[in-house]
Formats: structure tokens, C-alpha cells, sequence
């Protein structure tokens, strides 16, 4: 082999244990449940392939509802997250001077306590009685005899508040990297600070902002535990549908069949997404 | 023009009214800047002319970018005035302040084509599509970037970065551009090839530059007015002549160039209508012009350039009217071009010599250990603070 030759196929022996890894830990377990998903059979006598399509087309009949739900929340707790995260990874980047160490810990702090034992806190902060639900009705947020918990608003807020560190995090790396110089240019040709933030810093941190909103999006889609904590029949999400097809009716085709369907709406939703906020696109709009 | 509210507009009329403030651009009064209790400027005035090639020279950390940044609106002053085109601009952020910047390290946009970052200044100040294409047009074509347009600036060798920045900012017509170093991250070259465009385009447009750098050839083949700055203060400002024949403080004398520095005691009455007389450590008289000497009491000291001094030997005789002092060589050195030498005289002076080299064999020449004689013209000879300063 020529030397050019070896030097070219340097970086694939170098992810080789990567695409190793990625066999072994992604793509076993996807076909292993693509197979589950074209099975029939039911719980007491077991499944066999069958190649049976029909399970997805059931699966999208019957919990439609449920996956235009967790769109929704996910959509609007991304949303909120955005809200949120932007300005404060912007007060850290460019505001909190030697602080930038501590703020940052305190973002990620509540990872330090499980999802679980954090929502399950919130159920009792929010509880009918609690002095939280009894301001809320007192600005109108919730109606005078109304309550906050089991509502969809209470998962969207759990939601929020749980990935929250997701978007805030890669937003501020991206503003943390951005050169003040590019700011000060930007003042020397005629912007002000707001539309040199609009001109330069915004279209700078698209990639950040689009890391953050899938890295919220998309766990969000799935979640379960924050509509089965803070919410109730009327706030299920395709998430604990898949849970409860897996774990309490062992409905496993169905459960497999959900998955992909989730999957495949999302890679449809990144692509669109990607394609609007693209890098390349966006920065043509800012210009 | 138009961009400054009038509330940013003071009681005090401006400095100078009248003829000289027409052509008076940029202009700072009594600037101070601390940082902290670090003084980085301390009381600096300079008025700078319209249409000037305006150099700032000094050595690294004497404060010449925060100089030009309190000029750009970067930095605010922590006293003085600044003043462009006579008006009171102090206060003024720098978006409304008639003057762009070539920053060092470029800062071009890099989400932004070339084009785009040309243009941008003019899409701020929402000048005409139409006009806008067209001017950007010219400014590439002027900088010789035209094929270069559509590229992202991170696609850009550092001479063509530096150029896009060049662009950019005069697309604007700004009263004065100001550089910081332009050229500093470039290779010889390189500089010496940008140095002469920055300098076509300044004249063919005829606006004020002020043009910060640390090298002494580049402030002197470009400048019309050099500063030579040193610890936050205008050690002296004037042509690369001035600066180089007659410079008024030690500093100068050897940041430009170097010079052989003689400490003097003044005669208390001069020798005729010209000139004045001294004498060294050695009791040897020196002679220099009366009013270089100007303005300053007790002790002077006394400097010439190394290429106006000529040796002789000691049976000799050294043209009349020069200043003669009498020494030893201590060091010959072949250099090609010149010869260099270094003499000691019996006090201890000593004196750099550049010879040219127009004997050809080392016959004609002086080596260590000779008795010599080093005069040059007392025309030559300028006046530097006194002589404890900068020693
Ligand atoms: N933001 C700041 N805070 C504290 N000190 C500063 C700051 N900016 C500059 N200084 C100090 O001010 C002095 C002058 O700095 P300046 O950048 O103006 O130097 P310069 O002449 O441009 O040097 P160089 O040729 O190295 O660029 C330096 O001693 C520097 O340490
Ligand atoms: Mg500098």
C-alpha cells in the first residue's frame, strides 16, 4: 500500500472502535426491535415474526392523540426553555465575570438529585392547597377554583424545569466563544448594542440554540415521568403509552411500533428544522 | 453631520473657532485613562490635521490602542476631551462617531460573505440598496478583492482579511479611519507591498489616517506627522525628519534610529549669533546651535546620529567647525556595506561610528586599540533634555 493510501485510511482505523460501538450498542438493539415491531402474537402465548405492518397503522389510529400531545408539550416547553435559557446563558457568558464557574454549577445542579425525586417534589409544591397553586389563582394563572396539578400546563412546567440545563449549556458555549471584537465592530459600523446583537451575536449562537432545542426536544417527546407525576389520564403522553404497552401489558409489538413511529416523526422534524434554521440559511436571513 | 443628538452637545464652544479648526479632524485635550490606579495615559493633547497620514509609533504597552480606542468611542476617557472636526465627542458611543477602525486581528464577520461585511455599514445606516451594491462594488474592486466576494472571510489568507477589513470601513467615508497595527500580523513582504496601497488609497481618497504601529520604517515611509509615544505620553510629533534630525528627548533619539548621546555643561554665554559652546566629561569642547538649546537650564546633553560622524586620524586634521573629540577604538566592526566603530574616550563617552565603506581593503580602515579623532558637523549636533533625564 502506498503511503498516500495509508494516510487516507488512518481515520477510519481511528473510528473503528466507534463504529464498533455503534454496531454493537445502536444498530443491535434497533433491529433486534424492528423485528419486535413486525411481530404478532399476544402476551400469554408469545410473538412471532410476522412481518405484520399493521401493528404501526393501529398504532398511529389509536394514539394519534397522544402523539400530537407530546408534540405539543415538547414543542412549548422547548419554547419556554429557549425564553429562559437564552438570557441567562448570555448573563453568563458576558455578565458574570469571575462568577461564569459558579453560575454554571448552579445550572446543573438539580442533576445532582434524580428526575424523579425532583418531580415528585414539585407534585407537593404544586399541591391544591399549596400556597404556589393559591398565588397562581390570586394573578389568574389558574382559575379561582381551579388547580395547577394534572393539568397539561403542570407538565409542560415540569418538563421545562427538568431539561432546562440542556439548553441553557450549549447556548452558552456558543456566546462564551464569540469574539467581543466582532461586538465592538459591529458598534463601529453604526450598530447599536441591540442590533449589533441582532446582526452578530443572534445569528452566532444559531448553532447553540438549535443544539439546545433538540437536546430539549427530543428527550422531551418521550418523556413519561412528568405527565405521570404532575399530570393525569388527560395528559398522557405517547411516552407512557410505550411504557405501559412495555411494562404493564406486554404489548411489546405495539410498544416497539410507537418507538419507531416517535423516532421517525422526530428525524422528519430535525430535518425541517435543521433546513429553516440551518446554518447556512440563517445567516443569508441576518445578512 | 447629522448623527449626534443634540443633547450630547456641551455649552463650550469649540477649542479653536475659526480657520485652524477647520482643518483640526481629530483632537484630544488633557486625556487621562486609568485602569484601576494603573495610569496607562497621562495628560496627552494631539490635534491631528484633515487628510493626514498620522502615525502613532511607541514600543509595546505604551498605550496606543487604548489611544486610538478613547478616538473610536471604545474607551472612555477618564479625563480630557475628545474632539473630531471640533465637536465635543467624549460621551458619544462609538456607532455615532463619524470614524471607523481597522482592528488588528481583522474582526470581520464570519457568518457573513465578504461582500456582506463590506456592505455592512452601509445596510446600518440604510443607505440605498442600489448605491450600497455599487459602492461595495468599487471598494473591492479598489482593494483588488472583486473575485473574492462571495467568500465566508474564514476562506481568506491574513492579507486579504486585512484588505476586507480595509474595505469595510472605507466603504463608510468616514471622516478618519483608524488602524490598529494593520500589518503586524503579515510577513515582510507582504507589509511592505500592503504599506504601499494603504498609502495609494489614503491619497486618492484624502482622509485622515491614524495609523498605529510599533515599526519605526513602516511610520516613517507612510507618515506625513509621526508620534512617538512612550509611557502613555507624546514624548514628540513631526515628520520622519524632524523626528530623525532633531529629536528633543533621549527616547526618540534612540527609539528612532539610534544617536550617540554626550552629556554637556553649557557655556553661560554663547560663542557667536549661532552658536553655543560645551564641554564634555572630557573637558573637550563641543559646539551646538543656540536655539536647540532653547528652554533648557543647568546640564544638557548633546546628540548625533552615528552616519554623520567621520574618524580621523590623530595627524589628521578634521574639517574646520566640526566638534572634535579625541579617543581610542574599542571595537572595529566589517559590515559590508560600513564599517562600524565603537570609541572610547579617556572620561569614558562612547561613541557609535557608521563609516561607508569606500576604501575597499582593510588598509584604509581603523582597528581596535587606535588613537583617532571623531568630529562631525556642529550643524549636526541636536539638543536633548538635560542630563539626568532617560539616562
Ligand atoms: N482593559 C485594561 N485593563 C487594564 N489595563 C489595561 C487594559 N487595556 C490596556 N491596559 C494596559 O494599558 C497599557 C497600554 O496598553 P495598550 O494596549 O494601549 O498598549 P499598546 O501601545 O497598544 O501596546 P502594543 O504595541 O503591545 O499593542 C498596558 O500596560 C496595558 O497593560
Ligand atoms: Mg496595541
Amino acid at each position: 500500500m502506498s503511503l498516500s493510501r495509508r494516510r487516507k485510511m488512518l481515520p477510519w482505523w481511528f473510528a473503528l472502535p466507534g463504529l464498533l460501538w455503534l454496531i454493537v450498542f445502536f444498530a443491535v438493539p434497533i433491529l433486534n426491535q424492528v423485528s419486535v415491531s413486525l411481530m404478532s402474537g399476544d402476551p400469554e402465548k408469545g410473538y412471532e415474526l410476522t412481518w405484520s405492518f399493521a401493528t404501526y397503522w393501529d398504532a398511529i389510529r389509536d394514539y394519534h392523540a397522544q402523539f400530537t400531545r407530546s408534540f405539543g408539550y415538547a414543542g412549548a416547553a422547548t419554547l419556554i426553555d429557549f425564553v429562559i435559557a437564552f438570557p441567562l446563558a448570555y448573563f453568563i457568558a458576558y455578565k458574570a465575570g469571575r462568577f461564569k464557574g459558579l453560575w454554571l454549577l448552579l445550572v446543573i445542579l438539580p442533576f445532582f438529585v434524580s428526575q424523579v425525586m425532583r418531580t415528585a417534589s414539585w407534585q407537593l409544591i404544586l399541591n391544591d392547597q399549596g400556597w404556589l397553586v393559591a398565588r397562581m389563582q390570586d394573578v389568574g394563572i389558574v382559575a379561582d377554583d381551579g388547580r395547577f396539578l394534572a393539568t397539561g400546563k403542570a407538565v409542560i412546567f415540569g418538563i421545562s424545569y427538568n431539561f432546562l440545563p440542556f439548553m441553557v449549556l450549549p447556548i452558552y458555549a456558543t456566546l462564551d466563544r464569540i469574539d467581543r471584537r466582532l461586538i465592538e465592530a459591529a458598534s463601529d459600523l453604526y450598530c447599536s448594542r441591540w442590533t449589533a446583537f441582532r446582526k452578530v451575536t443572534l445569528p452566532l449562537a444559531v448553532p447553540g440554540i438549535f443544539a439546545g432545542s433538540l437536546l430539549v426536544f427530543i428527550p422531551a417527546c418521550g418523556d413519561y415521568i412528568n405527565s405521570s407525576i404532575l399530570g393525569s389520564s388527560n395528559t398522557t403522553m405517547i411516552g407512557n403509552v410505550i411504557q405501559s404497552k412495555f411494562l404493564n401489558i406486554l404489548d411489546y409489538p405495539t410498544a416497539a411500533a410507537l418507538s419507531f413511529i416517535l423516532m421517525g416523526v422526530i428525524l422528519l422534524g430535525i430535518a425541517i428544522y435543521g433546513r429553516v434554521l440551518g446554518t447556512k440559511n440563517l445567516t443569508e436571513l441576518a445578512g | 453631520m447629522t448623527t449626534v443628538p443634540e443633547s450630547t452637545e456641551t455649552s463650550r464652544p469649540p477649542a479653536a473657532a475659526g480657520d485652524a479648526a477647520e482643518q483640526r479632524d481629530i483632537c484630544l485635550e488633557h486625556v487621562h485613562k486609568r485602569y484601576g490606579d494603573q495610569t496607562v495615559i497621562g495628560d496627552l493633547s494631539l490635534d491631528i490635521e484633515q487628510g493626514r497620514f498620522y502615525a502613532l509609533l511607541g514600543p509595546s504597552g505604551c498605550g496606543k490602542t487604548t489611544t486610538l480606542r478613547m478616538i473610536g468611542g471604545f474607551e472612555l476617557p477618564t479625563s480630557g476631551t475628545v474632539r473630531l472636526a471640533g465637536q465635543d465627542v467624549t460621551q458619544l458611543p462609538p456607532h455615532k462617531r463619524e470614524v471607523n477602525t481597522v482592528f488588528q486581528s481583522y474582526a470581520l464577520f464570519p457568518h457573513l460573505s465578504v461582500e456582506k461585511n463590506v456592505a455592512f455599514g452601509l445596510e446600518r445606516r440604510k443607505v440605498d440598496k442600489h448605491e450600497t451594491k455599487k459602492r461595495v462594488a468599487e471598494m473591492l474592486e479598489t482593494v483588488q478583492l472583486s473575485h473574492l466576494a462571495k467568500r465566508k472571510p474564514g476562506q481568506l489568507s491574513g492579507g486579504q482579511a486585512q484588505r476586507v477589513a480595509l474595505a469595510r470601513a472605507l466603504v463608510n467615508k468616514p471622516r478618519a479611519l483608524l488602524l490598529d497595527e494593520p500589518l503586524g500580523a503579515l510577513d515582510l513582504r507582504l507589509r511592505r507591498q500592503l504599506q504601499d496601497q494603504l498609502k495609494q488609497i489614503q491619497r486618492d481618497i484624502g482622509i485622515t489616517f491614524v495609523h498605529v504601529t510599533h515599526d519605526q520604517e513602516e511610520a516613517m515611509s507612510m507618515a506625513d506627522t509621526i508620534a512617538v509615544m512612550n509611557g502613555g505620553a507624546i514624548e514628540q510629533q513631526g515628520s520622519a525628519e524632524d523626528l530623525y534630525e532633531r529629536p528633543e528627548t533621549s527616547f526618540v533619539a534612540n527609539f528612532l534610529g539610534t544617536s550617540n548621546l554626550i552629556d554637556v555643561t553649557p557655556e553661560s554665554a554663547p560663542v557667536d549669533h549661532e552658536f553655543s559652546r560645551g564641554t564634555t566629561v572630557d573637558l573637550e569642547p563641543v559646539r551646538y546651535l543656540t536655539h536647540r538649546a532653547e528652554g533648557y537650564a543647568g546640564p544638557i546633553r548633546i546628540g548625533v546620529r552615528p552616519e554623520k560622524v567621520r574618524l580621523y586620524a590623530t595627524d589628521q586634521e578634521p574639517p574646520e567647525g566640526d566638534n572634535v573629540l579625541h579617543g581610542k577604538v574599542v571595537q572595529s566592526t566589517f559590515l559590508g556595506v560600513t564599517l562600524q566603530y565603537l570609541v572610547r574616550t579617556a572620561g569614558g563617552l562612547e561613541l557609535n561610528v557608521v563609516e561607508p565603506n569606500l576604501v575597499g581593503n582593510s588598509a584604509g580602515t581603523f582597528g581596535a586599540g587606535q588613537d583617532v579623532q571623531v568630529a562631525w558637523d556642529a550643524r549636526q549636533t541636536f539638543v536633548v533634555e538635560g542630563g539626568s533625564a532617560g539616562a
